[in-house]
């Protein structure tokens, strides 16, 4: 049962094979037994799970129930769930409890979806391998002594690691699709505006994006048929009408135009991760593609603009955080400075104060056009060369990472080679344009991903694309060794 | 540039963090790395160059002066570290 994914689990509630109350029990059963080797979740929600089951069953049995009708998914914690304590995995949030759902949990909630518990990630999002988290580093289902990646870990280990069949996840530099690439499972970052931010603990505004991560790009189109949409709530979201994404998987792709970027497949890239992808760009000509070479020539500067307007956003967001309405405060400040001081000195982590000290110094008089508008420049000829090379072909293909999973403590010491580790999926983001990650092969044991990269609003195509590739290999379907089934 | 001891102080102080003592070199350390890493975009002529604010060059949308929320008070306040009398509570700001 537990590798099903969710597509499967939905037929066999609906041929009623098993219920929703008893899937819930067994999934909550083996996150009990197994994830202490991970450390996916943060919060286990046990009794609203349960509840959310019955209902679900009561639903089904009056031939009602959304289209996710008992289905079990889990979220990051940085998404509000109402009544459950929303962390973002700091210290600053330990003892937060939401008053409110987030729209995506909401909409995924009237969907009829069970949740079980809340995802371990790296604090306020902001990393690459989910080990800044205050609630200690989640583990690679893969290999336990290397990262799952980050920032959605939790929810890339709790995929792969067949504890929940699907999960939420947020995506500002690569922080769905890269753990999706490490843990070998299939992410989609939507592009900005599709998914409502509502209610999502906010790290750099303009690049937040939402999304699905789940064993197949099948399950990723039934869960963002539910999350995606206009929301007036969220000032950001794009007004469209919402798409039926499930429609199109199976259109063939005879035709379509592939790009591969050369400054993707320079000398740095792993030879193993180099060859997986090649393998997978072959596999496409077999479906019916067609493959030239392009040039994305601002790629590498994506990441000094984005090291400077992602810190700059979040040292803004970040400010909230004051011990004053809610979330941690120091013991016995002296006066209101204090208060602010510590409790913000205390809350937060070191990385998360080392992007809000360079957010702040870049913000700060005098170096305005220097950092901040000079990377906004960069934003524009990232997003004009994506542009451009969109008028060519119909999609980028490229890998999600530069390398496979890399060590706990590899790269923990220095922000600086962390932040390399995000340099083709950071370009979306400052663009603001789709990406998906898939499972396209493995070198050392370990998965590859490969990151998909479309037009605006081609979320559709991307997950018709990603199916095709997953219909005709089986990469989707690999379990990590180690983990029974 | 290269950041001293007493600029990342300023900064620490502009962002309202209390940062140790024996931290502040590893901090220093740390954020001169990552200005030596973002100092790569001073070599490129961005002259002319409109700055992209937001991917989808959106404009911000109005809706009308109602009332839609409803009132959460006692609900909004449990969660703060003081209060009272229905009111968040700090150290004495005034003498």
């Amino acid at each position: 049962m537990f590798d099903l994914t969710l597509a499967e689990l939905a037929r066999g509630l609906q041929g009623g094979e098993f219920s929703s109350t008893e899937l819930t029990r067994a999934y909550l059963q083996r996150i009990k037994t197994l994830d202490a080797r991970y450390n996916s979740f943060i919060t286990v929600t046990e009794e609203q799970a349960l509840a959310q089951a019955e209902a679900a069953d009561a639903a089904r049995a009056a031939g009602a129930g959304g289209a996710l009708c008992g289905l079990p998914i889990a979220h990051k914690d940085l998404f509000c769930t109402q009544g459950v304590r929303t962390s973002s995995a700091s210290k600053m949030l330990d003892n937060f409890v939401s008053p409110y759902d987030a729209t995506i949990v909401s909409r995924l909630k009237t969907a009829g979806s069970v949740m079980l518990g809340k995802l371990n990630m790296d604090e306020f999002a902001m990393g690459s391998s989910s080990e800044s988290s205050y609630y200690g580093a989640v583990r690679n289902p893969w290999d336990s002594e290397r990262v799952p990646g980050g920032s959605s870990g939790g929810s890339a280990a709790a995929v792969a690691a067949r504890l929940t069949p699907a999960a939420t996840g947020s995506d500002t530099g690569g922080s769905i699709r890269q753990p999706a690439a490490l843990c070998g499972i299939t992410g989609l970052k939507p592009t900005y505006g599709r998914v409502s931010r509502y209610g999502m603990i906010a790290f750099a505004s303009s690049l937040d994006q939402a999304g699905p991560m789940a064993r197949s790009a099948e399950d990723c189109a039934l869960l963002l048929n539910a999350m995606a949409g206009f929301d007036p709530l969220d000032s950001t979201c794009a007004e469209r009408d919402s798409e039926n994404y499930t429609a199109a998987l199976d259109q063939p792709l005879t035709g379509l135009k592939i790009g591969l970027p050369k400054e993707y497949f320079s000398a740095a890239l792993d030879a193993g991760v180099a060859e997986q992808v090649h393998n997978a760009v072959a596999e496409f000509e077999k479906l019916g593609a067609s493959v030239k070479e392009v040039s994305l020539p601002n790629t590498a500067l994506c990441i000094p603009a984005y090291y400077i307007l992602a810190p700059a956003e979040a040292s803004s967001n970040l400010s909230r955080f004051d011990g004053v309405r809610y979330g941690y405060r120091c013991a016995a400040p002296v006066d209101l400075e204090d208060l602010y001081k510590r409790s913000r000195g205390e809350g937060f982590g070191s990385e998360v104060k080392r992007r809000i000290m360079v957010g702040t110094y870049a913000l700060s008089a005098g170096y305005y056009d220097a950092y901040y508008r000079k990377a906004q420049q960069i934003r524009r000829m990232i997003q004009q060369d994506f542009i451009n090379v969109l008028t060519e072909v119909d999609v980028i293909m490229g890998p999600t990472t530069p390398q496979p999973a890399f060590r706990l403590g590899e790269k923990s010491g220095d922000p600086v080679a962390m932040y390399m580790e995000d340099i083709f999926t950071l370009s979306l983001n400052l663009a603001g344009l789709p990406g998906i990650s898939i499972p396209c092969g493995q070198t050392r044991g370990l998965p590859v991903g490969l990151q998909i990269i479309g037009h605006y609003f081609a979320e559709s195509r991307l997950l018709n694309i990603a199916h095709r590739f997953q219909q005709a290999t089986d990469w989707h379907s690999q379990i990590p060794t180690g983990v029974e089934v | 540039m290269s950041l001293d001891r007493s600029d990342v102080e300023q900064i620490a102080h502009l962002a309202r963090l209390q940062i140790d003592a024996a931290d502040m070199d590893a901090y220093s350390n740390a954020l001169n790395r990552i200005l030596e890493l973002v100092d790569q975009m001073q070599a490129v002529d961005t002259t002319a160059i409109q700055p992209l604010a937001h991917p989808l060059d959106a404009v911000q949308r109005l809706r009308r002066d109602e009332v839609s929320e409803p009132n959460q008070r006692d609900t909004l306040l449990a969660l703060a570290p003081a209060t009272e009398a229905g009111l968040f509570l700090v150290p004495k700001v005034i003498e």
